[in-house]
Order: C-alpha cells, then structure tokens, then sequence
C-alpha cells in the first residue's frame, strides 16, 4: 500500500470498488427479495392461514395486583372487580352525541366528561378511556340492552384498585394511576412491556411505584378467536396469569392511626422505628390525601385543591421536609462530646444564662441560667448554654463528621422515593451552597447556635428518628425499611425482608449508657416530664427508656425496651409546624402532642386509644410565625 | 434583481438548479409511496409528515446548494463538534430508555449520534483528501482512530445500532479510499463464521444464564429472539412473528390499500415507524416490496454513478460513502421487518415516521446533489 499510485490508478481503483459495492448492494437485495418471494409466494397459503388465524389473537390476562397489609394484617390496599364504561375516541363519529346519548342510560356526571377530555389529551386517539367506573348492575343492563347505537363504546369488566382506610398513611403506600408516557418509557427500559400489555395502571408515588416489581405479578395470556370485527368468540389456549405478591409492612396502622389522630388538623410528621431492625413502625405526614382520587385520574378540580392547598398535602413531611432539629439535636451533641473526648459525663459547667462568643450574648431560655450543668442535666434539663460552649470547643469540622457518621445530612435509603437529604451544615456545605465569596465563609458564631440543632441545621423527621434508633441499637444502623416481608400470593410462602445492617459505629458502652440514662430523664424528671405524666409505661429491670422527649412540645420520644427474648422498641419524633415557627412560652411550648402508648407490648395489644391520646395532647394555639426558622422551640 | 418584477419561471429555476433530476424523481416517488402507506398505517400522522418533508427538503436545498469545497471546510469543525457533544452526553446527558444518548441544551434536546452520521463520512473523507497521493499505512490507522473514538462513545451509550450504522459509514470511506482486501477478507470471513456459529448453536447459547462476551442482556435477547421468535411471544418475539405474517399474507398482490388485517386489527407494532415495512408489504404485495426495492436499487446506482464522476478526492469518497448508507439502512430494515436481522432501531430510508432520520437522509441527498452539480467545476 506504500506503492504511490497515478491520479489515474487511483481512479480506477475507485470505481472498481464503486462496482463491488454496487454488487454487494445487489446481492443484497437480491437475498431480501428471494426472502420476500419466499414469505408471499412459497409459503403464501402458510402465511395467509396465519393472518386468517390472527382472528386468533393473544389477549393478555391482566394480573391481580398484589394487596398491601400492615404488620398486623389490616389490609390497606386492595382490588375489587367492577365493570366500566370506555370509549374508543377514533372509532365514534361524534363524540358529544354519543356521550349525550350514554346519559341517558347511566349517570354521566360533569366530572366524569371532565375527566375523559383530560385523558384524551394525554392519550392516543385508538387507545380506550373510562367515561364512567363502577356502574351499577341496573346501568350494566340498560347499557347492554342498547349497545348496538354505540359503536366505539365497550362495557369491559377490570379490577380497581381501592384504599379502603382512605387517607391513612397514604404518604406511605403511595397510590396508581393510569400509565403515562414516561412510565411508559420506564416500562421499555426495564424491558417489561410484554408485562405490561393489557395493564393500563401503574404505582405512581409510595410503596406502589417502589415495590412495582413485586406488586404487579406476571401478565398471562390467552389465545382467543376474533370475528372479524376483533371480538372474541372462543378462547382456545390459557396461560394464566400470576398475581403479583403482597407487601407486609412494618408499619402498625394502630399508631400510626394514634398519631395521625393525635395531631388533629395540624400539620406535622412523624416517624417510629425499630431500632433492632430498622424496620419502620409508623410514618405520619399530615395533612394527608384521599389515594382513591388518583386511581382513575384524579379529577381536575380535586388535582388543584390538592396542589393549592396551603398545607400542602401532597408533601411528605416526614421524608421531604428538613427542618431545624432543635434541642432533640443535644443528646447527639453530648454523645459526640463524650467519643471525641471533649466531655466527660461529670465536668460541669456554671450556666449564666447566656453564652458569650466575641461579646455577643447567645440566650439560654432560662434567665439566670440552670446554675451547674453537667451532662445529664444538660440533656434533662435542654441547657442551651452548656451546648453552646461545647459547640464552640469542639468546632464545626469535628461536629460535621461526627454527626454525618449518625447520618445527618445523607439519605437513609428507605424503600419509598422522595427522600431529601437534608443540610448537615460544614465550612464545605456553605462554600457548595452560596455563590458570592463574602457569603462562602463559615463564621466561627455560626458554629455555636449549630449546637442547639439551630442555624443551617436542617434534617428530615426520618434522619433523626433513624439516628435515634442507630443510638438505641447500640451504634448499629440499620438501613430503614417498611416493608417487612413479601408474600407470594401464589403459594403463601414469604421473603423477609432481612434488617440490613449499613454499619455499626463505636460508640464505648459507658458513654451510650450516660446519653440514653439522659433521655429517660427528660421524660422522667426533665422538659417532658409533663408531656408523659401519667404514660401507661412500666420500668421494669427489662426496660430502658433511651432518647429523649426534648423540651418545648417538639420532641423526641422514646422508649427502648430490651426484652430478652423479642426485642422491641419504639422511637418517635416529631415536628409540628413549629418547624418554622417560635413556640412561645412555656405554656405553649407544650402544645404539640404526646401519643405514645405502650408499645412495649405486642403490636396493637396495649396502645392507647386515640381518644386517649388525643385528651393529653393539649391543643396549642399555632405560634407566631419566625422568618428564617430560627430561635428555638 | 432588483428591478426585475417577479418572475415565476425565474423562480422555479433558481429553485431547481440545485437539485438533480434523477435522485429528486427517486426520493419523491419513494416518499409518494410512503405517504399513500402512511394514510393506511397511522392518518392522524399525516400533517406532521408533511411538516417533516417540507423541512427536510429545505435542508436538502440548502446542502445541494453548497458547493463541495464549502462541505469539506466545515467537516472537521463539524467532527470536533459531535465528538464533543457525544463527550457531553456520557458526562451529563439524560437518561432515556436504559440509555443515555440525549443531551439537553437547554432549548431542546438533541442526539448527537445523528449528527454523526453523516459527520464521520465528511471527516474522513477531508482527511483522505488533505493525505492525497501521499497515503501510506499509517493513514489508514490515523482514519481507524478518527472512526473508533465516536463509534466507541455512542457504543458506551449504549446504541449498538447507531454505533454499527456510524461505524459502517466510517468504514465504507476507509473501503472506497483502498483500504487493503488483506484486511477487509479475514474480517468478512469472520463474520460470516460468527453468525453461522450463532445460528447453528441458538439452542446452546441462548440458556438463560449463559453471558455473551461483551454483549449487554438485551441484545443478547434481540439476536436469541431472532433465531427463535416464539421464546417471547408477547415481546418482541411478538414483532417478528406478526410482520412475517404481515409479509407473508400479503401474496403477490397485496390485500389492497387499507384492507392489511395484520395492520389494522393491531397486531403490528410500530406499524408508523421502524416496521412499517410490514405494512408496505401486506397491503400492496411482492409488487410493492420490489417497487420500494428497485427505488432503492436506482437510488444508489444513481449515488455510485455520481461518485464515479465525482471530481476529487473528498466528493468521491462522501458520495460513495452516503450511498452506501442509504443501502445499509434500507437493507437492515428490510432484513429485520422480513425476520433475517435482529431487530436493530433504524428506520426504514424515506419511508418511516420519523423528522430526526428524514432530515438526516435528504442532508445526505442534497450533498449527493452538491456533487453531481459541480462535477465539472473544479478539475482533477
């Protein structure tokens, strides 16, 4: 090839090649079209056959979703079977005349039209759209009765999805809704189509969309002969379907009904977990929606009270929502004191009342001070100025890291989208969050009021219940789940799903056990005393009250009962929407709630009853509202 | 021009001077067809084609107005741009269907990939033109490299298709520039050894469980589909078997414009877009299907012809090259519709639904254009 050649050899070399190409091309086609002579001349009758028993259509059998219980069995989704109405838009001639004609038949609401038209912009024009769900057996038979004056509309029989405890926990299961464009993208990607063909709903938000997998189950399909106008005149061979699996969740519908009970109209959230297992007991965010609204499409005028809605209830507070800590930050700050060896439990401190960093005075709530402080009193009694000087000793780099260990600031890894990861404030997190130079620096005055959980401290309820119960357990965390097992609707067997250990932090047992006896105290002698006077709880040589219900209505609870044979355990945290607002005064700072029954026994057997609860959680006024989300609770 | 009044005649030339008779007659009669098939396969489409066509024509107006030496001044520049675009998309492009092949600037989203399509022939074609009469070895090895860099980021994506497509184009420039039989035969062989093994042993290794060397699980899938359509009933074991019936049924004369039951009574997917061969095919019959095939035969004779007559270097190797696409897409449609190529997402040249691909193909018309129009301009 390192021969040079002429212009002219060159050329010829080129169109020799061109010719070859040429060939290739025509042999090329000359095999296609062997192959088409092949398929429509040869095998003609073959093929022809086949097209005539194409009237032999595969109709996929849509499988039934699987249900979703809660631990003790309380189902809280479900199917039923119902017939509904759809319409075919290309295959009627006018729209509006035929929707007239079917309200004279069944009962078309303005609502249902609205629907269709809204479904119809979503859709293509072949695809078929409910007009109206759920008739009832009088409608079904006027409508079949007059079934020959509307082409382009079917009676078809499905199952429907229904939530039968209605707004309850519905931050939790999540809802379905009518498969869209992008789940339908989702669906190609995970080459699930063929699973797909003939299911029309999907898991939109909650446990629905993340156990998608495990809920749907597997698309059967017969083999049924069509007339020629596509209906089906005999089935000929079956494959059925297999139903998807049931979901058991770790979460107790009787506190998590207590709790959402407890809280009355207020917003707020709320998480429980079990520290040995990471498994999740309650999760509340309240305001909560009506899951039923969305299962087939949500109807407009519902979709904008929900999205107007100034409380917001399509959020979910206690994932997505990263509030300030507050005081339930301090025992974390006390533990990090102890394993970074800035503390010892008995070094005590004089407490003035106010903190003084460069001639500022950073306020405790108490004028005068709470006198000698040391650890267990900090804890007990929410000393702010014993934080403020710990925060300032051990500076904001050692407080980052240690509290990042615990998990603040990153994403728990809970089996259900939208976590937020919150603000774990770092000199790092300042230089990432702000643009302009002058606002990049950390300013040592910051660190200080980071100590009361203030400042740029920002956690979601989940984080801090998560780091609680990593506390509780000893130091292990383990990753959050709700789940608790799968259970194949097939043969009953069940998939545990496994505490999953993400790491185990050391922490030396004398320093665990001088936090943990700090938090029992707050509920004993300390700033939630009050909020739990008269709990129905027992402490026995077995139980051990760890965490802590912090001050001023925002709190920690928890109880941490070690029995030998089935450990159980409960810690619960809780924001109200005093997330932004300054709690006022003593008197109302105990405002916001205290459902915690005994949950020490076995599942749903000791709890209070609502009316319990919901009798010593004393109704506050709401506070004023504080811009900035500062101050302390 | 600025005293004359408005001339119609005038008008119409200056329109058509670009344009070369023959390769215009071919694609209008290829596009004539699809539309009539189109009406079939998907009606409510039909405003949005024609939206396709007439900004497709105005690109291939634009290209077969500039002259060749304006082409080979952008190749390079138009080279580094979708090399770095397809750099962007591995580093922040968007994730669509398992793959990430989109970029979002900010207005719109584009695909580079397409991009290079018709930017890799260009490139190598410049480069072999500025090595003219001096190629050696290491050229070859230089366009090798030029070739592989994007082919292997579009392969990343992963689109082994468009990456099989770009690579192919690179490689018939690489072809049509000498590149030694020595080196093409023991490829050639190898393939055909391949795909013989594979087919031969379809039973074997397509086991669940069984890993394919450098093959990711779908493809995997779609090459096992192929040897045995009825493993996936449902999926797209499904596709194939309903377009061979499609195709089949059709007979020599087709079961007439409108009356495809495989069309209409949906069994076949994608009829609009990448199988609407299918229903071409079961509509008008062996007829129609050889129709399209001798419109594709006359398309790329007239392309090669052109190539031939081309003056240098740079316009042979870009005409022979475009040509060769327009085969490779017409051949692997028609091949994996009639169920002898793994299904594979390219469309069918001038025929598919689709404004991406349309573009693409009458930019590479309108450059053939181009070359056939200055053939005599500039001299050897």
């Amino acid at each position: 090839m390192s021969v040079i050649r002429t212009p002219e050899q060159e050329l010829a070399r080129f169109r020799g090649r061109l010719a070859v190409a040429g060939a290739v091309a025509l042999v090329c086609f000359g095999l296609l079209a062997a192959r088409f002579f092949y398929l429509q001349v040869l095998r003609y009758d073959y093929y022809s056959t086949r097209a005539e028993d194409n009237r032999i259509s595969l109709v996929p059998i849509v499988p039934n979703r699987g249900l979703i219980m809660d631990r003790n069995g309380t189902v809280l989704a479900r199917n039923y079977s119902a017939y509904t109405l759809e319409i075919t838009p290309s295959r009627v001639a006018d729209l509006e005349a035929t929707i007239e004609g079917l309200a004279t038949l069944v009962d078309i609401q303005p609502k249902d039209r609205k629907r269709l038209k809204k479904l119809m912009d979503e859709s293509k024009s072949f695809e078929s759209l409910p007009i109206r769900n759920r008739l009832s057996d009088e409608e079904v038979a006027r409508f079949i009765a007059q079934r020959y004056r509307f082409p382009g509309v079917e009676l078809k029989a499905r199952l429907f999805r229904d939530y039968p405890m209605g707004s309850f926990g519905s931050h939790i299961i999540g809802y379905i809704g009518r498969i869209n464009d992008r789940d339908l993208e989702r669906i190609e990607e995970n080459e699930d189509s063929a699973n797909y063909r003939g299911t029309d709903h999907i898991g939109k938000a909650g446990l629905e969309k993340s156990y998608e997998r495990e809920l749907h189950g597997l698309t059967g399909f017969e083999e049924v002969e069509v007339d020629s106008g596509g209906r089906a005149v005999r089935a000929l061979r079956r494959t059925p379907a297999t139903p998807g699996n049931n979901l058991v969740l770790t979460i107790d519908l009787k506190l998590q009904e207590v709790v959402e009970k407890a809280f009355g109209n207020r917003r707020g959230a709320l998480v429980a977990i079990e520290p040995g297992s990471g498994g999740v007991l309650a999760l509340v965010s309240l305001p909560t929606f009506d899951p039923n609204l969305f299962v087939d499409g949500i109807a407009p005028q519902d979709w904008d009270e929900l999205n107007t809605s100034p409380d917001h209830p399509m959020v979910n507070r206690a994932l997505n929502g990263a509030y300030p800590p507050g005081s339930t930050f301090k025992p974390f700050m006390a533990l990090a004191a102890l394993m970074s060896g800035k503390r010892t439990p008995g070094q005590a401190i004089s407490d003035p009342g106010f903190f003084d960093f460069g001639g500022h005075h950073f306020r405790d709530d108490k004028a005068g001070g709470h006198g000698t402080v040391d650890m267990y009193k900090s804890i007990v009694q929410s000393c702010d100025t014993y934080y403020y000087r710990l925060a300032n000793d051990m500076g904001i780099d050692l407080i980052a890291s240690t509290m990042g260990m615990f998990g603040f600031g990153s994403r728990t890894g809970i089996d259900i989208e939208g976590e937020s990861s919150g603000v774990l404030p770092s000199p790092e997190w300042k230089k990432r969050r702000f643009k302009k130079p002058e606002q990049q620096k950390w300013f040592g005055g910051e660190t200080i009021s980071i100590g009361i959980g203030q400042g740029y401290n920002a956690y979601t309820m989940l984080q801090l219940a998560h780091a609680t119960a990593t506390v509780a357990a000893g130091g292990v965390m383990f990753k959050p789940h709700l789940v608790k097992y799968i259970e194949s609707a097939k043969d009953g067997s069940r998939r545990m799903i496994e505490p999953q250990p993400v790491k185990t932090i050391a922490i030396k047992s004398e320093h665990l056990e001088t936090i943990r006896r700090g938090m029992i105290g707050v509920n004993r002698e300390g700033t939630g005393a009050r909020a739990f006077a008269g709990a129905p709880t027992r402490l026995g040589r077995q139980d051990r009250y760890g965490s802590g219900v912090l001050p001023e209505g925002r709190k920690i609870f928890g109880k941490d009962r070690r029995a030998p044979a089935r450990p159980r355990a409960l810690h619960c945290l809780c924001a109200g929407r005093q997330a932004h607002h300054r709690a006022g005064r003593a008197r109302r700072k105990r405002r916001l709630w205290r459902p915690v029954g005994r949950a020490d026994r076995p599942p749903g057997a000791g709890l209070l009853s609502s009316r319990q609860v919901a009798g010593r959680c004393r109704a506050g006024r709401p506070g004023r509202r504080r811009p900035g989300g500062g101050g302390r609770w | 021009m600025t005293n004359s009044r408005f001339d119609p005649r005038k008008w119409v030339a200056y329109i058509l001077a670009p344009l070369d008779g023959p390769l215009m007659l071919i694609v209008l009669g290829i596009l004539g067809f699809a539309t009539v098939v189109m009406v079939s396969a998907s009606p409510e489409r039909l405003g949005t084609l024609g939206l396709n066509i007439a900004v497709a024509f105005v690109v291939m107006w634009i290209a077969a107005s500039l002259p060749p030496q304006r082409m080979m001044s952008i190749a390079l520049p138009i080279y580094i741009l979708g090399v770095l675009l397809l750099v962007g998309v591995a580093l922040f492009g968007d994730v669509s269907k398992g793959a990430r092949r989109w970029l979002n600037i900010g207005v719109a989203r584009i695909q580079p990939s397409e991009l290079m399509k018709i930017a890799m022939p260009l490139m190598l074609a410049w480069y072999f033109q500025c090595r003219e009469g001096m190629l050696r070895v290491r050229d070859f090895l230089v366009a090798a490299g030029l070739l592989l860099v994007p082919v292997g980021l579009i392969a990343k994506q992963p689109d082994l298709g468009t990456a099989v497509l770009v690579a192919a184009a690179g490689f018939y420039v690489l072809f049509f520039a000498g590149l030694a039989w020595r080196l093409i035969l023991p490829f050639a062989v190898v393939g055909i050894v391949g795909i013989v093994t594979i087919v031969a042993m379809g039973d074997t290794i397509c086991q669940p469980g069984v890993e394919w060397p450098g093959m990711r699980e779908y493809q995997k899938h779609r090459v096992c589909t192929l040897l045995d359509p009825t493993s996936d009933p449902l999926g797209k074991g499904f596709h194939i078997i309903q377009s061979t019936i499609a195709i089949g049924s059709g007979g020599i004369l087709g079961k007439g414009w409108g009356s495809g039951t495989q069309t209409h009574l949906d069994f076949l997917p994608e009829r609009h877009t990448d199988f609407i061969f299918a229903v071409l095919t079961e509509e008008f019959g062996l007829v129609g299907a050889l129709f399209l095939v001798v419109m594709y035969i006359l398309l790329i004779f007239r392309g090669l012809f052109i190539a031939a007559g081309a003056p240098t270097l740079f316009s042979r190797l870009l005409a022979g090259a475009l040509t060769l696409i327009f085969f490779t897409y017409a051949f692997v449609n028609m091949g994996m519709v009639s169920g002898i190529l793994p299904v594979v997402g390219v469309p069918l040249p001038f025929v598919s639904y689709g404004g991406t691909a349309l573009v693409t193909l009458c930019l590479g018309v309108g450059m053939l254009m181009s070359i056939q129009r200055h053939r005599r301009r500039v001299g050897t």
